[in-house]
């Protein structure tokens, strides 16, 4: 049961009842769409870019608790932050989940995205937790293909 | 599906489930320090001993390749290659041993029937039907060819239980249908399709049936002589066997009237670089080195299910489905999906509030093996505007214990999540 507890943590719980940023955005600079095809998560992220700077971030879409957590979590956090940092912060998460981060230092560092820490335990999870990250990545880049993480 | 009377009846049944589950060594091993409870069936079978044993024997005493050598292990492998193909051949009381064709599964199978059967006889304006319970291996074949050639692939839908509409299946039936495509049982609801009826159905029409039988020879009995089936396919790692390795069943004239799947060795009788002739079926649909192993391997897999009381077996995989039935129906805010009247091996559902893939990671967490996501049948996710359900798929080796340990472990996934 402990590794379940690192997994569904109190905030993730909460992110997937309550997702923050949960819509649609009509005036967005880009929405891209990401998938996963093994379990069928699917999610649209828009993005409202002003300057290189993240002003707005919403999402909508459905999928597990780690997946939809994973997106609100992430849109909570981005709100505000240049490119460069929201690139910065892909590189981090990503090695937050697959348990590649060294740091010491982590909950302070990663903030809320700390939660996410237990899903390095749970291989079959990481994809469902990289999912919005990687489509947020794409749209950034105004990519407009659909993602897809398998 | 039955009732409780029923069910508490059928639980008295004597049927020795814990000698069968010791050939299977696998049964015996931890998950996350829990005992496993092997409930993703319908994707993959665990092996008896004897398989294994028949597999190692083989690498290690028999081994070399078929129809070709004169030497002792070229004959040895090509005799119990040959063999194997005849005890396939009695399995599905087919009348002879030469409309037996191994193939990779039921995947290549189809495929197989597609390419060949379906490129010589559907041309631009006919139709293959298919039934909307299918698998993504019984859709996406027919899809192509029929994209390739310009023909239509017609859907006889099912209802909200998971039933094939019967009179819609009758209704599409036509001139125009060169061939139709049906599952046996669906591997996403469980439901056992009427194939029988169906089939003289389409042969009223004069439309020939491929039966999908991957999720069938598991759970019953087939006879494709009195189903009167021109192709059935199956796997053999779903029923015990080996994987890469499946069994197309086709009828003798068919099969003689197809071109060839592959080109290459074993499935010619001379070559030249003007002509080449073709070997005799089953040969000329088995090109290159076949999965020798592989087919001694499904052999003995067989020969493991022949020696159960498959009455009993039927019996006893009832009332382990129908427990479940009435024990996950019992859980407030679960929903079963599928609830055909006829259903084997497969226990669908969605709890509110929860994505199935979260309840596939608690339920491992307890040791339980389930599947989750959409099963390759998104079409059936689709009718019910669901994205995936959990799954839960049975073999003769499962116990009702194995039942109460599953009704436990969603328990903790509502614990898990706040839902109690």
């Amino acid at each position: 049961m402990s590794d379940l507890k690192a997994l569904y943590q109190e905030i993730i719980l909460d992110h997937n009842r309550n997702p923050r940023n949960f819509k649609k955005m009509k005036d967005a600079s880009c929405s891209v769409d990401g998938y996963n095809p093994l379990c069928g998560d699917h999610y649209t992220i828009y993005l409202k870019l002003d300057k290189g700077v993240i002003t707005e971030i919403s999402f909508q879409g459905s999928g597990c608790a780690i997946s939809k957590a994973s997106a609100s979590v992430m849109s909570t956090v981005l709100k505000g932050k240049t490119r460069a940092e929201a690139e910065v912060l892909f590189e981090k998460f990503h090695h937050l989940v697959r348990g590649e981060n060294k740091n010491e230092n982590s909950a302070e560092e990663f903030g809320k995205l700390a939660a996410f820490a237990g899903v390095s335990e749970f291989p079959a999870r990481v994809k469902c937790a990289i999912l919005p990250w990687h489509t947020m990545k794409n749209a950034l880049e105004e990519k407009k293909d659909i993602v897809s993480t398998e | 599906m039955k009732n409780t009377s029923t069910i508490e009846q059928q639980t008295r049944i004597d049927f020795p489930v814990e000698k069968i589950r010791r050939d299977f060594p696998i049964l015996s091993i931890s998950v996350h320090g829990k005992p496993l409870v092997y409930l993703d069936n319908a994707a993959s079978a665990q092996k008896p001993n004897l398989v294994i044993d028949t597999i190692k024997k083989y690498y290690l005493t028999e081994n070399s390749n078929v129809h070709r050598g004169v030497h002792y292990l070229s004959e040895l492998a090509t005799k119990k290659y040959e063999a194997a193909r005849v005890t396939v051949q009695k399995f599905l009381n087919a009348e002879s041993e030469r409309e037996i064709i191994f193939v990779r599964g039921t995947t290549e199978a189809i495929n197989l029937v597609a390419a060949t059967f379906g490129r010589k006889n559907v041309q631009a304006g006919d139709e293959v039907l298919i039934t909307g319970l299918e698998h993504h291996s019984n859709i996406v074949p027919w899809q192509m060819l029929c994209e390739e050639k310009g023909a239509r692939l017609r859907v006889a839908p099912i209802n909200d239980d998971g039933e094939v509409v019967l009179e819609e299946f009758a209704r599409l039936l036509s001139g125009k249908t060169k061939i139709a495509a049906i599952s046996h049982i669906s591997n996403a609801l469980g439901t056992i399709n009427p194939v029988k009826q169906m089939i003289e159905m389409a042969h009223q029409q004069g439309v020939p049936v491929l039966v999908d039988g991957a999720q069938a020879v598991p759970h019953i009995r087939i006879d494709v002589r009195d189903l009167d089936a021109d192709f059935y396919t199956f796997s053999s790692h779903k029923i015990f066997g080996p994987t890469g390795l499946g069994i197309l069943y086709g009828k003798t004239n068919l099969l003689e009237s197809m071109p060839p799947y592959q080109g290459g060795g074993d499935m010619i009788k001379s070559v030249t670089f003007e002509k080449t002739i073709f070997n005799d079926i089953p040969h000329k649909y088995e090109a290159g080195t076949p999965h020798i192993a592989g087919a001694i391997g499904l052999a003995a897999a067989i020969d493991y299910m022949n020696s159960l009381d498959w009455d009993v077996v039927q019996q006893y995989e009832q009332t382990l489905l129908l427990l479940a039935h009435e024990k996950l129906a019992a859980i407030q805010g679960l929903r079963i999906i599928g609830t055909a009247k006829e259903k084997a091996g497969v226990v669908s559902f969605v709890l509110d509030g929860v994505h199935p893939h979260d309840i596939g990671t608690i339920l491992d967490q307890e040791g339980i093996a389930i599947r989750t996501g959409h099963h390759c049948a998104q079409p059936v996710m689709q009718k019910y505007g669901i994205p995936a359900t959990a799954r839960a798929s049975f073999a003769f080796y499962n116990t009702i214990e194995e039942i109460d340990t599953l009704i436990r472990g969603i328990q903790k996934v509502k614990e898990v999540f706040g839902h109690v």
